[in-house]
């Protein structure tokens, strides 16, 4: 499992306005290509010098194409990132803080210590 | 010598600047008492007649990344630019460019590497609301030259609650050793308890309002020993997931002085989190 892989996509999509828009109508397709494309850039670096090591596990993958926020955050995802970029995302969608505080009812079923989320 | 003209400790609410900003039916029904405990709060800056401000911050994932993640960090630059494309998108915070102080910054980047704190350096950093937070809330007129001085609170392993007290210690010295005839305030931005991302967030209240009260108390009361006593890296999880902010809290303790009792004091509990605002005048409040 790579917590740091799942906080370099949240990451990497949030700055982006148009990676923004793209993960949110296309998430299946915006994750593989970015998989493919973006994984292994050394964010830093010029292009030619990649990483050659880093993937996501199955159940990465499948938590990040179905905008699985409870599922990134026992996974160990950092929050603010995945909190961010889903609100950036969806609370368009809905009336003052009710994305954001459904965000929070969804995973009210989860209590202390919350999963690690070193990398 | 440099003066140290004023301490400040305060949290950063990234909503203040839409809250404050706003008319109509879009102006929160809590946006006037805050505007004026802000204002309270800027005229202890404003008396204390500074001309340089050290900004204690954290970057939230802006320019510092997991790849190369510093745990203390000094900029030093002629000057900084402001305010990420994910702010303006969420809390409609706007660009801003300030000065920098760089005898200052190189200052505390020598004399701190001598007294065994290894901080990492930059010279071109864009700061993030952490420091644009406070500018705005105390000094909007963003006239006064910066060093900002970052800390990782964010990204785990992080430094232990103590050494944030020992590097607050340690700025205050630099500052006062500072072969300079200027007034220097030192203004740091953390958080009591607060959740992001978790299923504690955005409640009517901070999500641990005891931790708040006795946050407030160590800090009015200058409580150094006592917070420490209470306070770890673990013990920090309960009150909420992002709650290790309050770690640049205690970085101020430490500049403001074991047992030294804050000269303003203000809360405001708001929804999602507590609201806290301190000054303190080393060399006694200006006339």
């Amino acid at each position: 499992m790579s917590r740091y892989l799942l906080d370099k996509f949240l990451y990497t999509v949030d700055r982006d306005p148009a990676l923004v828009e793209r993960y949110r109508e296309d998430p299946a397709g915006t994750v593989e290509w970015w998989e493919a494309e973006m994984a292994n850039r050394l964010l830093n670096c010029t292009d030619d010098e990649r990483t050659t090591w880093l993937a996501f596990t199955d159940d990465e993958r499948r938590a990040l194409r179905e905008h699985d926020h409870v599922t990134l955050f026992r996974m160990g995802a950092h929050p603010f990132l995945t909190l961010t970029l889903f609100i950036a995302m969806f609370e368009r969608d809905h009336g003052p803080l009710e994305y954001q505080k459904a965000y929070g009812k969804a995973m009210e079923h989860l209590s202390l210590p919350y999963p690690d989320i070193s990398t | 010598m440099a003066e140290l003209a004023a301490v400040i400790a305060s949290t950063h609410h990234p909503f203040y600047y839409r809250a404050s900003t706003s008319t109509g039916a879009d102006r929160p029904p809590f946006a006037d008492e805050w505007v004026a405990k802000i204002e309270r709060f800027r005229e202890t800056l404003t008396r204390a007649e500074p001309d340089v401000l050290v900004m204690v911050g954290s970057d939230h994932f802006h320019q510092l990344w997991l790849d190369n993640m510093p745990q203390f960090l000094v900029g030093k630059a002629p000057f900084f630019d402001a305010n990420f494309y994910n702010e303006e998108r969420e809390f409609g915070l706007p660009r801003m460019t300030l000065r920098g102080e760089e005898d200052l910054a190189a200052h505390l980047l020598r004399d701190g590497l001598d007294r065994d704190f290894d901080l990492a350096f930059s010279n071109e950093l864009r700061i993030d609301h952490s420091i644009t937070c406070p500018i705005i809330t105390l000094r909007p007129q963003a006239d006064l030259p910066i060093v900002p001085v970052y800390t990782n609170i964010f990204a785990p392993p992080l430094p232990q609650p103590r050494r944030f007290v020992q590097l607050g210690r340690a700025i205050r010295e630099m500052v006062e050793s500072w072969e300079s005839d200027k007034r220097v305030a030192v203004i740091g931005t953390g958080h009591l308890s607060l959740e992001l991302g978790g299923p504690r967030q955005f409640g009517e209240h901070g999500p641990d309002p005891e931790f708040d009260r006795k946050a407030v108390e160590w800090i009015a009361s200058g409580d150094i020993e006592g917070c420490l006593a209470e306070v770890s890296l673990d013990s920090l999880h309960a009150p909420g997931n992002a709650t290790h902010g309050f770690m640049d809290f205690m970085l101020m303790m430490g500049v403001a002085g074991e047992g030294q009792k804050a000269d303003h004091v203000d809360t405001l509990d708001l929804f999602h989190t507590m609201e806290a605002y301190f000054t303190w005048y080393p060399n006694g409040a200006p006339a």
